[in-house]
């Protein structure tokens, strides 16, 4: 099969850039070995929490510092500025995608700070309706609630957490039939999605909450029409609700999924999952095609560029093996920022600077991979970010794949006139 | 077990293959996001649990602990959207097999595993056969004494079989050939899909051979836990089709489930991956849409369709999604002009093919499908296009709308 574009990777950065190119007219097709990290993620689109200097109040204000003291960033690669124009059309899918009334707000002048399921303070830019009542710089009282069916998240544990903050918060625990024993917190935002169920909710929390208090729940708030579950909810308990990112799997980050999706398939681009690259063609240092796993033979697809957006060591997509050998699985393109022989893979301390994190595929300023003229590498991929630390992940990820889509369309254009 | 016992010897090299996946396993529960069984039941605690985690506590040597493996359908969208290549289910597949085995396979299950019995005592007598298929009392104590759910969809008997067709059918010689894979639901229940599959290939200068000795694939069998039985169905249709295919032409079928059967999970799941009529077979066998789309990217797909102004859903089955080729049929359906195609955003219908005949099951496959009814109903569409016959009996019992094969709407777009 033969497409404009083929992207590998069905996260944050391949499904951006793939809806961008699909939108601007480019044929693509998405691949992807298997559903990206969309549905492990908070939800929160992150672009700088942490510039080494401690927390950043305003991403726009801190950003051009940053990239000119890490100029192998990818953020300095596609420039500050470039962040702000992504951030603004992801705004737009999530507008016009088939959530009804769902939104991300925010801006990169002032990151938001909401509670993590541990009550830290978590500086995000943009932030998804549902979450936004969480906003710590609000001084009124928050009730965390939590389910003892829901063991993935520990609403004492969080309240304490946030009053040791000078936050006022306090828990609830609460007792509600799902049927079974224990849920995840995407089966609990399934039951959220039916409207008997916010009833009995609903009954059960209104009598155990204060006067002029705000109520924090898991991230829990539906699938399906979150916008409806919040307004629903926040109408019968007479007070803001809000969610609050609890461990997978994520239903806001199900929702990032489902809006990027449905914004590729809307302008006409294909996704195939569970289409592993094992393989691709070159002539010279173009890169004409890649073959997929596929059930009974391996497919091929035929493309004028390929975006490589399939994640780091994390997703597996990057590996460093015991010879200190690196691969990039997909293309076998070279790498940056692997540990050379003979040095430390990892630092004991977990939490330290591990050496393979900074790992990615090399590439030039227009985020060209080393040795190809035609493969753009997006988001995780990219070496020279600590995204869990920078508190940058999606910022990263939105941006990168927005520019190789900008890219792609300019040398397309560039291409088309002459 | 104590954590540090090594891990008992596996049954075979393809069982120990599958299991060596299971340590790419990071528990990330993607999964058990797309589970339609462990998303509406607790009887199934899930792809995860089920699959990577309780592999490791699974002794070949030992009675099979784990009963709830009974509940997974075998649709395997969790194999499809795992991020890290664990065969979640196929292991499951494997400890099913073990389990029903272990246990006693049911007449029911042995029966219902068996289309081309079934078509062959009620072809004949099809009038009686679907009048009884349809009488309360009959379904009543067929559940009863059977256990196929009394409110199950049935198809109906056609009366005719597609092959009494095909024998007489000549397709005209041409260059581009393809041998054409029928299977069940086809020939017993449904032969005017057939008639119109091999109209639109000829059509597009297809030769169309369908040899008249073809049987089940063997699939329903498989999902049943009776894997020798599946092994003898398939691997007879792969000698029946390989010195077609080594005459230079394509397999190819319009039902996605029994394509996926001789492409990839016959290899896998019933360990024939080494069979060379088999491995023929699977690297050459095409699912319809797959081949009209591949023909269209090449520039020679017939597009002389006359407008049809109306709106359809489509609805891409479990096991066309586990051909990890995306939508095929859903490209092909855009090139009608008028027609307005709604994609359902769904991962299964819950029938899984005998899945949800079942009457401990049947519950848990119309709450499994759910998800899809409703948006099939936002849609407004008046019919439902889908690649299975047994997903289209289900979704015209679920949502009251007439289901179709894709095939069907392009044969009648070209006004053939």
């Amino acid at each position: 099969m033969r497409y404009d574009v083929v992207v590998i990777g069905a996260g944050v950065a391949g499904l951006a850039a793939g809806a961008r190119l699909a939108e601007k007219g480019a044929r693509v097709c998405v691949v992807a070995k298997g559903v990206g990290s969309t549905h492990l993620a908070p939800g929160t689109i992150d672009v700088l929490g942490y510039d080494g200097d401690g927390r950043v109040e305003s991403p726009s204000s801190a950003l051009p510092a940053f990239v000119s003291r890490h100029p192998q960033h990818p953020y300095a690669l596609v420039g500050a500025d470039s962040v702000g124009p992504a951030l603004e059309w992801f705004a737009g899918c999530v507008e016009s995608g088939p959530k009804a009334g769902y939104r991300y707000v925010g801006s990169l002048e002032r990151n938001t700070l909401l509670p993590t399921a541990v009550g830290a303070a978590r500086p995000s830019a943009l932030v998804p309706t549902t979450m936004a009542g969480g906003d710590l710089t609000d001084a009124a009282p928050i009730c965390v609630a939590g389910f003892r069916v829901l063991r993935d998240f520990h609403p004492a544990l969080c309240a304490a957490n946030l009053a040791r903050a000078g936050h006022e918060a306090r828990s609830l625990e609460l007792e509600i039939d799902t049927g079974r024993v224990e849920e995840n917190a995407l089966g609990m935002a399934r039951h959220f999605d039916d409207s008997g169920f916010r009833g009995r909710f609903a009954a059960l929390v209104s009598s155990q909450l204060k006067a002029g208090e705000r109520l924090g729940l898991p991230a829990v708030l539906g699938v399906r029409d979150p916008q409806g579950v919040l307004t629903d909810l926040e109408q019968r308990l007479g007070r803001p609700v809000f969610e609050i990112p609890t461990l997978p799997p994520s239903a806001p980050g199900l929702r990032v999924y489902d809006v990027l999706k449905a914004a590729l398939r809307a302008a006409g681009g294909r996704l195939v999952i569970g289409a592993e690259v094992a393989g691709s063609t070159r002539d010279g240092a173009r890169v004409t095609s890649v073959s997929a796993r596929a059930s009974g033979r391996d497919h091929v697809y035929e493309a004028r560029w390929v975006v490589l957006a399939t994640g780091g060591v994390a997703s597996g997509a990057i590996e460093l093996d015991s010879d200190w050998l690196a691969r990039e699985n997909a293309l076998g393109l070279p790498l940056s920022g692997a540990p050379t022989e003979g040095s430390a893979r990892f630092d004991p301390d977990y939490f330290a600077e591990q050496p393979l994190n900074r790992m990615g595929v090399t590439v030039d300023s227009s985020l060209i991979a080393e040795g190809t003229e035609n493969v753009l590498v997006a988001g995780a991929s990219l070496p020279g970010a600590i995204s869990w630390r920078e508190g940058s992940g999606e910022g990263i990820s939105l941006s990168t794949g927005y520019a190789a889509a900008k890219t792609v369309l300019e040398r397309e254009g560039a291409t088309a006139a002459a | 077990m104590n954590p540090h016992t090594p891990h008992p010897t596996p049954d075979t090299p393809l069982h120990e293959l599958l299991r060596d996946s299971l340590d790419h396993c990071v528990k990330c529960t993607i999964c058990e996001t797309a589970c339609p069984v462990s998303n509406v039941t607790p009887l199934f605690p899930g792809p995860k649990y089920a699959g990577p985690q309780a592999e490791r506590y699974r002794d070949p040597a030992a009675p099979s602990v784990d009963s709830s493996v009974d509940y997974c359908s075998g649709c395997g969208i969790c194999t499809m959207v795992c991020p890290q290549g664990v065969k979640i289910a196929e292991l499951n597949a494997h400890a099913r097999e073990r389990l029903k085995n272990e246990k006693g396979v049911p007449l029911r299950d042995k029966v219902i595993a068996r289309p081309t019995v079934l078509g062959r005592i009620g072809t004949p007598v099809a009038p009686l056969a679907n009048l009884s298929l349809r009488l309360r009392p009959f379904r009543i104590l067929a559940e009863k004494v059977i256990g196929v759910h009394r409110d199950a969809a049935l198809p109906k008997f056609a009366g005719r079989s597609f092959r009494a067709w095909a024998k007489k059918h000549k397709s005209p010689p041409a260059q581009r050939r393809v041998v054409y894979f029928h299977n069940c639901g086809t020939q017993y229940y449904e032969p005017d899909v057939g008639e119109k599959v091999v109209a639109v290939l000829e059509h597009n200068g297809f030769q169309v051979d369908i040899p008249l000795k073809q049987n089940c694939c063997g699939l329903p069998l498989q999902s049943n836990g009776l894997f020798d039985d599946a092994r003898k169905y398939v691997l007879r249709q792969a000698r029946l089709f390989a010195p077609y295919v080594r005459d230079g032409a394509v397999v190819v079928g319009n039902a996605t489930s029994c394509t996926l059967m001789l492409k990839r999970e016959a290899r896998e799941i019933l360990e024939l991956e080494d069979d060379p009529d088999l491995k023929l077979v699977s690297e050459n066998t095409y699912d319809i849409c797959e081949l009209l789309l591949d023909l269209h990217d090449r520039g020679e797909f017939k597009t002389d369709f006359k407008p049809l102004e109306e709106s359809v859903a489509y609805h891409a089955p479990c096991q066309q999604q586990g051909h990890w080729m995306g939508k095929p049929a859903l490209d092909l359906l855009a090139l009608v002009p008028g027609l307005r195609v709604h994609e359902m955003d769904a991962y299964c219908c819950g029938i899984a093919g005998t899945y949800g005949l079942k009457v401990e099951k049947y519950d848990i496959g119309m709450r499994a499908g759910e998800d899809l009814f409703r948006q099939v109903a936002d849609s407004g569409a008046a019919s439902v296009a889908c690649d299975s016959e047994t997903c289209r009996w289900q979704i015209e019992h679920a949502t009251h709308r007439p289901s179709v094969h894709p095939i069907e709407i392009l044969h009648r777009a070209y006004g053939l």
